[in-house]
């Protein structure tokens, strides 16, 4: 039914994803399909790396990991994007339609106050990509 | 996300020279929620900022006379007594942004040596004008020359009591406007974007090239090692964010009273604090939304469309004014300002202290003080530029800007006065200058309209950008700290000005600000070592 899956991760905070990353994983397995992780970072050093390659190297080491601990196909992508507080959503709906994917898995909080005025990431992918997209709560 | 970033990584970005320390970009940083609003901030950086930019706001309106007496007497004594140091130091920075320019060092690409530029030469050059000097040269493009051309033209130029520039030019209305001409443009062309440059190579240089955190301390890494991670770079931290939060409410502040004088002038809106309030949060109202829609389609869309008014606005004055005039007047300010350069800049043995002291001391403290927002903002855009093409693009390009700027508005004020005897541009207030020169253009309506929104726009773009550098510098140089930190900095600085402009003090504060010039300029001179040496390890 799926031909390939996309997971946004943010590799800060890898363990808030496990439930998200489970899921993909086993739709993964049971569609036989590709999961591509994707990180979106800035060219600025961060957390994660000095520059944008040592992020794509944290990114590739986390996608080998998911390979062989669930025994799925992988591949990471890192997005650069100037200011990535603001530009995420953007980010993931240009990367979604860019590899073709048809389900996106990605965990999401509990709704608050907060999601009144910043519509959540989820939604904003759902109402601008064509794939289908499956918010794991966490 | 722009055109230019591609998903994954563009291409193989080449050897750089990363400095290796075990710091961790946000390692000192605290993740918390307040309500629905996460929060990841720079532990101490975010709270003492605050909390002493709070307590400056106390003292000044609970001790107003004494404060702002202090405050005032405070510049006055580091411009007067430190004339000379501000004057050799600003030299230095150009004589070493000229060298850089020429020598192999300017091969040295920043981000690495394979990397491509984030930005295109226009959105990149609107962005570092805007944020840079945009909102002066509205103010002082016209008053500035008049200035300078009636002290140096007046019978007492030359005596102690006079202000004109290196004696004036007693009697002599053709010397005075060249002189006046040529003080203006020294005040507004190689020396402060200079200093800009300076502080944008070094921060630039650490973060891109060497891996640092993008915030002011990391410039100091070369000299205090990892004692900059400590207090010796909170200090550091924090004297910037209090530079750039006080420079930016107190302009606001005086910005809205001299809109406020605009609109008052042109539309007839009453001069009152309520006017005042409403201009400062409307333009508080546009930056956040501007901060809030992010870099690329906020900071980087408005200061595009202030380029194009601005230009729009510098055309019209052309045309209709002296325009040949202004073409010859272009050149020939451009050597006036080469021939008086080395006697303006000069530190030593000079006679014009009014001049020298009150004015171009002056001004080289408060471009430093607005050095550490411009330039960390300017870093933050310049990735992929070699530092040649940097340096002709922040140095060079906008000098000459300048030049032409002051030669169009500055100029054309100076041939009505003198050409037309037309008093008004001498006569009107400072901030009313402008208008009263485009009044005696055609189609003063439009144009005062235009001049009016173009002010407006300048201040948010000044404030977008500044909000974005003190979210960076208290986010511990993390560039992608949540949202609603930008957008409380963004509103703590209107209310900053509002509270200032109500209960006086933006005066006080601004004297405040611009004496941070000082401690910053040891911080600049401190830069030039870091530079040379970063570049020097770099790859060429």
């Amino acid at each position: 039914m799926y031909k390939k899956i996309m997971v946004p991760v943010d590799l800060a905070h890898v363990d808030k994803l496990a439930r998200a990353l489970d899921t993909a994983a086993k739709l993964a397995k049971l569609y036989n399909a590709p999961v591509t992780y994707v990180g979106v970072t800035s060219s600025a050093p961060g957390p994660l790396g000095h520059n944008p390659e040592e992020y794509a190297q944290k990114l590739s080491g986390f996608t080998a990991t998911q390979a062989s601990t669930h025994g799925i196909e992988t591949d990471g992508k890192t997005v650069v994007s100037h200011d990535p507080a603001v530009d995420l959503d953007d980010a993931l709906i240009k990367t979604a339609s860019d590899t073709g994917c048809d389900l996106i898995v990605m965990a999401t909080h509990i709704p608050n106050v907060a999601d009144h005025i910043w519509p959540s990431n989820g939604g904003r992918l759902a109402t601008h990509t064509n794939a289908s997209v499956f918010l794991v709560r966490g | 996300m722009s055109d230019n970033s591609e998903p994954g990584i563009p291409a193989p970005e080449g050897p750089a020279n990363l400095i290796d320390t075990e710091y961790e970009v946000g390692q000192d940083n605290i993740s918390m929620s307040v309500g629905p609003f996460g929060l990841d901030i720079h532990n101490p950086v975010f709270a003492v900022s605050g909390l002493t930019i709070v307590a400056f706001v106390f003292i000044t309106l609970a001790f107003q006379e004494s404060a702002g007496a202090a405050f005032g007497d405070l510049r006055n004594w580091l411009t007067g007594t430190f004339d000379w140091f501000f004057l050799t130091a600003a030299n230095i920075f150009v004589l070493l942004c000229l060298f850089l320019i020429f020598s192999p060092y300017g091969k040295v690409r920043i981000g690495g040596k394979d990397a491509t530029p984030d930005y295109s030469y226009s959105g990149w050059f609107a962005m570092l004008f805007a944020a840079g000097m945009g909102i002066g040269l509205m103010f002082y493009g016209v008053s500035e020359p008049i200035s300078h051309y009636s002290s140096s033209v007046a019978d007492n130029a030359g005596t102690p009591e006079s202000w004109a520039p290196l004696g004036g030019a007693a009697g002599n209305p053709a010397e005075a406007t060249d002189l006046g001409m040529a003080a203006t443009i020294f005040h507004w062309g190689l020396h402060p974007w200079a200093i800009y440059a300076i502080v944008a190579l070094a921060l630039a240089l650490f973060a891109y090239n060497k891996g640092l955190p993008l915030t002011m301390r990391s410039v100091f890494y070369p000299i205090f090692g990892e004692r900059v991670w400590g207090w010796t770079g909170h200090v550091i931290d924090i004297l910037a964010v209090f530079a750039t939060l006080f420079g930016l409410a107190t302009s606001l502040g005086f910005g809205a009273e001299q809109a406020n004088a605009g609109l008052n002038h042109i539309f007839g809106i009453p001069v009152s604090d309520v006017s005042k309030v409403v201009l400062i949060a409307a333009i508080t109202g546009v930056a956040l939304i501007s901060v809030v829609a992010g870099l690329d389609a906020g900071v980087k869309r408005l200061s595009e469309i202030n380029m194009v008014l601005a230009a729009l606005l510098l055309v019209f004055v052309l045309l209709v004014g002296p325009t040949v005039a202004i073409f010859t007047g272009f050149f020939h300010n451009l050597y006036e300002y080469a021939r008086y350069l080395p006697e303006l800049s000069n530190p030593f043995g000079r006679t014009d202290d009014n001049f020298r002291q009150g004015w171009t001391s002056f001004y080289w403290a408060w471009w430093i003080s607005w050095s550490p927002f411009v330039g960390m903002f300017i870093a933050r855009v310049s990735r992929g530029r070699s530092v040649r093409e940097f340096l002709t693009c922040v140095l060079i390009i906008p000098s000459l800007v300048s030049v032409f700027w002051m030669t169009v508005f500055g100029g054309t004020a100076i041939s009505q006065l003198v050409n037309d005897g037309y008093q008004l541009v001498v006569d009107a207030p400072l901030e009313l200058k402008l208008f009263a020169m485009l009044e005696a253009l055609p189609l003063q309506q439009v144009t005062s309209f235009i001049a009016i929104v173009l002010v407006i726009v300048f201040f948010v773009t000044s404030s977008d950008s500044g909000s974005l550098v003190i979210d960076t510098i208290t986010a511990g140089g993390k560039v992608d700290a949540p949202v609603p930190q930008r957008i409380f900095w963004a509103t703590f600085e209107g209310l900053v000005a509002i509270a200032l402009l109500l209960g006086g003090g933006l005066a006080a504060l601004q004297a405040m600000a611009v004496s941070t010039g000082f401690p910053f300029t040891i911080v600049l001179l401190l830069a030039c070592v870091a530079i040379i040496k970063g570049l020097h390890s770099e790859p060429r």
